[in-house]
């Protein structure tokens, strides 16, 4: 670590955290805003209309972003809810505390667009289809995670319980990810794998790897943001002010 | 660029519900959540620091 000159160990404190984060948050914001405006535009101006499907097609610019999100932010949510356990780490279970509300978006939003584009191609706003129905138990995950959460005063029980959880739970994303080779479904397989080559228009993929991209940089800034808010509510403690008083502690009390 | 006119592009190819909803929606719940964390912060009290 300290070939790069950098205490990084310093950053997993609290105290240093909080502005340190303060400082990134416009920066990801930025980018999230570029990438999707760059990545609408594509989705909109320049990617063609899809022969088989239409214009319905465009919800894909929204669908799998957010659907791919949904599982990214489950995974890195529970390494840091495992690290949590591991190294007994308050602010690893503090990050994991932050992802677990935007993951529940995006699991809704992706189940919510995936209906939305079901009507027009399948006939369906929904069926129990096992890509389907696998998402549908992530959101209820994300629910039970963030309510046994809320359900436990003891702040340090309650990192462990809903880390325990996070961690048991991470066998539904596999599930997720390969339910469309796994069994028969309704959901078309995946749009674009390492191994073969996409099977739309570069145009169309590119404006998909913009769009999640962007929603990468949107969930990157807004959980730092939920993290800072976290810090504060947890240890609300009078040095995160720069020149604390004695008697801001005392107020701060 | 495969749109003639602002009608067209509303129409969405007769797929504008569809793919409106999905985009307001999300669009919705982004901006939702940023004003959610952002009162949070408020909420919390804390005197920033950068």
């Amino acid at each position: 670590m300290s070939f790069t000159g950098i205490n990084w160990f310093k950053y997993s404190s609290p105290q240093a955290f909080h502005p340190l984060a303060g400082r990134m948050i416009p920066w990801f914001s930025a980018a999230a805003l570029v990438l999707i405006g760059v990545g609408l535009y594509i989705g909109f101006f320049v990617a063609p209309t899809d022969f088989q499907q239409g214009d319905a097609y465009r919800i894909i610019f929204v669908h799998v972003p957010a659907a791919w999100m949904s599982m990214f932010l489950y995974v890195i949510m529970a390494a840091w809810a495992g690290l949590g356990l591991g190294l007994n780490a308050r602010p690893s279970f503090m990050m994991a505390q932050a992802i677990a509300p935007t993951g529940a978006m995006f699991t809704f939003l992706a189940l919510l667009t995936g209906s939305m584009w079901g009507k027009p191609t399948w006939g369906a706003w929904w069926v129990w289809d096992a890509r389907l129905t696998s998402e549908l138990i992530l959101l209820f995950q994300y629910i039970g995670i963030i309510l046994l959460r809320a359900s436990i005063d003891d702040l340090r029980r309650a990192d462990r319980a809903s880390a325990v959880f996070a961690l048991v739970g991470v066998v539904n994303v596999p599930i997720i990810y390969f339910s469309v080779r796994w069994w028969n479904t309704l959901h078309q397989g995946a749009s674009v794998s390492m191994t073969a080559s996409p099977k739309m228009a570069a145009t169309m993929v590119t404006a998909m790897l913009v769009m999640t991209l962007g929603f990468w940089m949107y969930s990157i800034a807004v959980t730092l943001a939920r993290m800072r808010c976290v810090i504060v509510e947890r240890e609300r403690q009078p040095a995160w002010g720069k020149n604390a008083s004695i008697q801001e502690v005392a107020e701060a009390r | 660029m495969q749109w003639g006119s602002l009608t067209e592009f509303w129409a969405m190819g007769g797929y504008g519900l569809y793919v409106w909803t999905s985009f307001g929606a999300t669009a919705l719940c982004m901006v939702w959540e940023v004003l959610a964390v952002w009162r949070r912060h408020a909420a919390a009290g804390s005197r920033d620091v950068s």
